[in-house]
């Protein structure tokens, strides 16, 4: 794209030749501004941002995790008990439903706080 | 010339280069698995070293590189545990460094995946938990057992919900060591599979001369999304890091 045009404005002091600078800088900053703002999209949010794919794989990955986890724990400390005590199935039983409790309460809480770390991108 | 059937588990044996002293009645040696820890430690020494020898005004390529890997983690832990957890700045750090460094040096072909075995994701896990555990007593005594015990619960269920912290609390070492290394095996398992269904196929002739571009581009998106995978995953471990340890700062919720 060509400047159209030597424009003079009122603000430039100094030579022709630096007035012509101030103005192409000028319209380069335009043009710079409205290529963000397209790409950006109208919700103010990058449309082509590669990061925020990347970050759902990643909410995935550590939702599951998170989840399986406290089912693993869970059990492995039910069973330990087990073996501590000699009542096979029960402790086992027990500590696995506490460890699912345990995975959906990380779940929650890993959920929760993307939640506000969403909002907080949106508010600034 | 049928190829061999391709051992997608091959890549994750370890090998013992020489061995070293024992210590106490422990039999310790040098692996492959040493070897390229050793390596991913020294490309970030030397990236960091050579990246900050010049410290001129306007960076060079290397320079621009240790700024950005530098910036991202100081401004993550920034916002994570605020201005007095910059303290653990080079915890977080060199955690990151060493997960990212190793997790794409395994991404080269022949080379040799460090974070693929659960005995390292798993020590380092183990390794942060402690470390908070430790500032957590160190910095309120105590007091740090009140994030097992939380605040306006009627006494009935309080027993029960404790457990149910306790074990959430103890899944924490276990889920960030298990996803590092999941993910890292996962990854290179199904990259193998993919690509020794190509040699499979162009050994077959036929039909399966161009039918093999199909794994093969399969294999090759594979490559990508595992590359995103790796840096994602070492993000992942660092920003969890900074989560658990911003629970041991402030404990009360």
């Amino acid at each position: 794209m060509h400047p159209s045009g030597p424009k003079r404005t009122k603000g430039t002091v100094g030579t022709p030749e630096e007035g012509r600078l101030d103005d192409r800088l000028r319209q380069l900053g335009q043009r710079i501004d409205s290529e963000i703002a397209e790409l950006r999209g109208p919700a103010g949010k990058s449309s082509l941002n590669s990061e925020a794919a990347g970050s759902a794989y990643g909410k995935a990955a550590r939702l599951a995790s998170e989840f399986v986890a406290g089912i693993l724990v869970g059990g492995f400390l039910g069973w330990a008990l087990d073996q501590l005590l000699g009542t096979l199935p029960l402790g086992l039983i027990v500590f696995t439903l506490l460890g699912f409790a345990a995975g959906i309460l990380n779940m929650a809480r890993a959920g929760r706080q993307a939640q506000r770390e969403a909002e907080k991108d949106r508010r600034g | 010339m049928a190829a061999q059937t391709i051992d997608p588990i091959h890549q994750f044996q370890v090998h013992e280069y020489f061995s070293l002293p024992d210590m106490g009645g422990m039999s310790f040696a040098f692996t492959n698995s040493a070897l390229f820890m050793l390596a991913a430690v020294f490309l970030i020494t030397f990236t960091l070293v050579a990246g900050t020898a010049r410290r001129a005004l306007v960076p060079g390529r290397l320079q621009s590189v240790t700024e950005l890997w530098y910036e991202f983690i100081e401004k993550m832990v920034h916002q994570v545990l605020g201005h007095e957890g910059m303290k653990f700045f080079p915890l977080v750090f060199s955690l990151f460094s060493f997960v990212l460094m190793a997790n794409f040096l395994g991404m080269m072909p022949y080379f040799f995946t460090v974070t693929s075995h659960v005995i390292i994701t798993a020590t380092l896990a183990v390794m942060v938990i402690l470390i908070v555990l430790a500032v957590g007593i160190y910095k309120h005594g105590l007091h740090f057992f009140k994030l097992f015990v939380p605040s306006g619960v009627p006494i009935f269920i309080l027993p029960f919900i404790s457990l149910i912290e306790v074990i959430s609390f103890l899944s924490r070492p276990v889920s960030l060591g298990l996803r590092l290394f999941g993910n890292m095996l996962a990854g290179h398992i199904v990259l193998k599979v993919f690509s020794g269904f190509v040699a499979l196929m162009v050994a077959s002739g036929g039909i399966g001369y161009f039918g093999a571009i199909f794994p093969l581009g399969m294999a090759v998106a594979l490559t990508a999304l595992e590359f995103l995978v790796a840096f994602l995953q070492a993000f992942v471990f660092a920003i969890l890091t900074c989560v658990y340890l911003n629970d041991a700062l402030h404990p009360g919720h």
